[in-house]
């Protein structure tokens, strides 16, 4: 395909800091959800997409170093997710049950 | 054309994770992460991971998603309400923090990191497969794996006592 004038030339190639650095961005996502969000469901869904953009580097390191142990840490990391996400579903029940609420500004029994 | 679909790729998982964060209905926050995590499986593909791939749509996209969207609508989760009050200082500060942050790993990425720049073209790694994961998992790594199912009986449990109805 030639290169449509006035663009700057698309690599064929990715360099592996590009998978890093998307691997930070999305983290970086991830943790603004975690912090600015008020709903628990949301708070949660943003700790998963922190554990994949971690998955991605995982990943990443795994093609750079031509082994394999990567990706199984990666499958790792998706068992201890979907672990969390039915404990931490149940916890969310739990706390709708007694409070009736998702606000998360609202479950502050421990502060002060 | 790596670069085209990992560009691709990467600005829909990066625009539905800046979704994620931006809706107020969880609805919406959900289905945002079906995206990012759908096509982050599109890029584990290109890295040669298909194992990783296949079990990013089927345990992450497929099960996981589909709790999520199963306690959002048991639990009637409606849109956020507005809250006055919140601190000034974390309105000011949580935008500049975010793209310091990325500023700053993305610096120590180019300039420390020495294989930074190794080209990674699809075809590079063959070893993802599930022949090859399989039998890395069930020799180096059997003894995490086993723990691993242990850890999944305890969180079988754990959501059962937590979220099972009070008998009086």
């Amino acid at each position: 395909m030639p290169p449509l004038p006035g663009m700057p030339p698309i690599p064929q190639n990715v360099p592996l800091s590009w998978y890093l650095i998307l691997s930070v961005i999305l983290f970086g996502l991830g943790t603004c959800g975690f912090m600015f969000r008020r709903n628990l469901i949301t708070v949660f869904m943003s700790i998963e997409l922190m554990l994949n953009a971690v998955n991605l580097s995982f990943v990443a390191f795994s093609h750079q170093m031509k082994a394999v142990d990567g990706q199984i840490y990666s499958f790792f990391v998706m068992v201890v997710a979907a672990a969390e996400a039915a404990v931490g579903l149940a916890i969310i029940l739990t706390v709708f049950k007694n409070r009736q609420s998702l606000e998360i500004d609202e479950v502050d029994s421990l502060k002060n | 054309m790596d670069a085209i679909l990992f560009l691709a790729f990467a600005f829909v998982a990066v625009g539905c994770a800046v979704n994620l964060v931006l809706q107020k209905h969880p609805v919406s926050s959900a289905l945002s992460l079906i995206g990012v995590m759908g096509s982050l499986a599109v890029l584990y593909l290109l890295l040669g991971a298909e194992f990783i791939a296949a079990v990013q749509l089927i345990v992450y996209a497929g099960a996981i998603m589909v709790l999520f969207l199963f306690v959002i609508m048991l639990l009637n989760a409606g849109a956020e309400r507005k809250v006055k009050g919140r601190s000034l200082i974390s309105k000011l500060i949580g935008i500049p923090a975010f793209l310091a942050f990325v500023g700053v790993v993305a610096w120590l990425i180019e300039t420390r990191y020495v294989n930074a720049g190794a080209l990674v073209h699809f075809g590079g790694f063959t070893g993802g497969g599930p022949l090859e994961v399989g039998r890395s998992l069930f020799t180096t790594y059997l003894l995490p794996f086993e723990v691993t199912s242990v850890l999944i009986l305890i969180a079988i449990l754990g959501a059962i006592v937590l979220a099972r109805k009070e008998f009086d």
